[in-house]
């Protein structure tokens, strides 16, 4: 396992099953059973209809890439080396959108609309962090 | 029934023309600003109740600025929603003075952010000064790289693609905010530049270039805001505000629409209390921190349709002498961007219709109402607008 030189995300109770989660290399998102809404990022309440009925779901991992930049600054040690890299808003098949890289192909291949698929890259012992590649 | 569009006015302004001030302190920007707008409004310390002020560096708030300038205010308000806080002073200061708790207020904003090396736009996560992520949102999002360039770049691809915008309508914006610099003396850049100059530049996050992106200057500013009462004493002829509105828009549990940005729920409230459209605006000041902030805000305020804000900007519409110029000091693209830019789009509308610059190309002819449009925080992600809308009599 390489050293990790990115910032790295803080857990709080209503996020520790997604990372749990990433952990064994599945990405979940919630679903409120009463309103019937998926969101993300995950959170203690329905941001729809407030309600606590939170569930967590599975997702499939699937998607497409809404947009997307090919980023060729950025100061911060970890990303300052990894330029040119692609910061992009993946929309799951299950119709939330969520902040990713595109890892795994040339930066000038990726363009709007292409499908994408969940890749995890183990950080530390307790963090995996979810990124998209190219779907297979 | 108060006549709310005669309530409120704009009667002292002052922009400290430093664009880098290695030797001064944030507050002593604000102090000088606060004390020669004072002095542009014709009004005295003794004069103001209110203080209102907003800073990216977190720790320069009404409180400290109060006790730097040995003021007690009655009214104090650091809201603080990025860029485009300082309408939203304006409109709070509005509310305040209609409901009869202040008479006479001072809006003031500074920042070191040139001579202080920070990384506005491309810092990533270090642009906060502080590596540590929040369980939420950050931990969903810097993890990810994030730059404030790429959270706009993200809405510039995403147009491009849904309505065929090109680099070359964004560089017609940096190129007519150029044209406007270079009759500004204080600004930054003054030479002019061409669309192909912008298109060729460097790419900082596609599909932005380098002229693309505001520039990064020291800088300050303050607003002197008064009852009408108080107007009626003051050295100019008064800067009414007409009209305000506010919003906040955001990822929406991550299913909202983010081509549409908060001006367009901001500007509504705004048009509708001044009781005018848009046919009447002469000219509008609109938050330009990249080129695609001011074609989105733009199409969202309703000056053209959504997806039609390429060709709303191309073919020098936004030049004086144009169907709408904008941003006629040269904006944050070319003027001056310290951080936050919200105070000087008040500024420079207030120099406006004060007909400031009358005998000169630098002045927009008959200019009697001006919208400011301040976005905060970024499109790709979450972000305020607070639309204003400023008439002389």
């Amino acid at each position: 396992m390489p050293d990790w030189n990115k910032p790295l995300p803080s857990i709080s109770g209503e996020t520790r099953p997604y990372w749990d989660s990433c952990r064994r290399g599945q990405l979940l998102i919630q679903k409120c059973d009463s309103c019937g809404e998926y969101q993300f990022y995950p959170r203690g309440i329905c941001a729809n209809c407030w309600s606590n009925d939170i569930q967590w779901i599975t997702s499939s991992g699937k998607g497409t890439v809404w947009t997307f930049t090919v980023t060729y600054q950025n100061g911060t040690p970890g990303f300052a080396e990894d330029v040119p890299y692609v910061l992009a808003l993946v929309e799951l098949e299950e119709g939330v959108r969520m902040f990713t890289n595109i890892v795994e192909c040339d930066p000038r291949s990726v363009t709007i609309g292409m499908p994408v698929e969940v890749t995890f890259v183990q950080a530390t012992n307790q963090i995996s962090v979810p990124y998209f590649k190219p779907a297979g | 029934m108060v006549d709310l569009k005669h309530s409120t006015a704009i009667v002292g302004i002052h922009e400290h023309v430093t664009r880098y001030a290695p030797d001064k302190s944030e507050l002593q920007i604000q102090g000088e600003s606060v004390i020669k707008a004072l002095e542009d409004a014709g009004l005295t310390k003794k004069d103001v109740d209110g203080l209102l002020t907003a800073s990216s560096s977190a720790r320069n708030t009404g409180l400290n600025l109060a006790d730097y300038l040995d003021m007690y205010p009655s009214f104090v308000d650091n809201t603080t929603v990025g860029g485009g806080s300082f309408e939203f002073h304006l409109a709070h200061a509005l509310n305040a003075i209609v409901a009869g708790r202040l008479n006479c207020a001072v809006i003031t904003y500074s920042s070191t952010a040139r001579s202080g090396s920070v990384s506005v736009g491309t810092g990533g996560v270090a642009r906060f000064g502080h590596p540590r992520l929040e369980p939420s949102p950050d931990s969903f999002e810097e993890l990810y790289g994030l730059t404030t360039v790429g959270l706009y770049a993200m809405i510039a691809q995403r147009h491009m693609h849904l309505y065929g915008t090109t680099s070359e309508q964004l560089a017609e914006v940096a190129v007519a905010m150029r044209h406007h610099a270079s009759m500004n003396p204080e600004a930054l850049f003054r030479n002019p530049i061409t669309v192909e100059d912008v298109v060729n530049s460097r790419v900082i996050s596609s599909p932005l270039h380098l002229p693309d992106c505001c520039v990064i200057t020291d800088g300050g500013g303050a607003v002197v805001v008064a009852s009408a009462e108080v107007a009626r004493n003051c050295r100019h002829q008064p800067v009414w505000v007409l009209g305000a509105g506010e919003a906040v828009a955001h990822q929406g549990a991550g299913k909202r629409d983010l081509m549409y940005i908060a001006a367009a729920q901001s500007h509504k409230p705004a048009f509708e209390m001044a009781g005018v459209t848009h046919k009447d605006i002469d000219m509008a000041m609109i938050y330009d921190s990249f080129t695609i902030t001011v074609l989105e805000t733009l199409e969202d305020l309703g000056f053209c349709r959504k997806g039609e804000g390429g060709d709303f900007v191309s073919g020098g519409r936004l030049k004086i002498g144009g169907e709408l110029p904008i941003n006629t000091d040269g904006g944050g693209l070319s003027s001056n961007h310290p951080g936050m830019r919200g105070i000087f789009l008040l500024l420079e509308a207030t120099r406006q219709l004060r007909h400031q610059f009358e005998g000169t190309p630098r002045q927009v002819a008959d200019c009697n109402i001006a919208l400011c449009h301040g976005t905060g925080g970024a499109l790709g992600s979450r972000h305020s607008g607070g639309t204003v809308i400023l008439g002389r009599d």
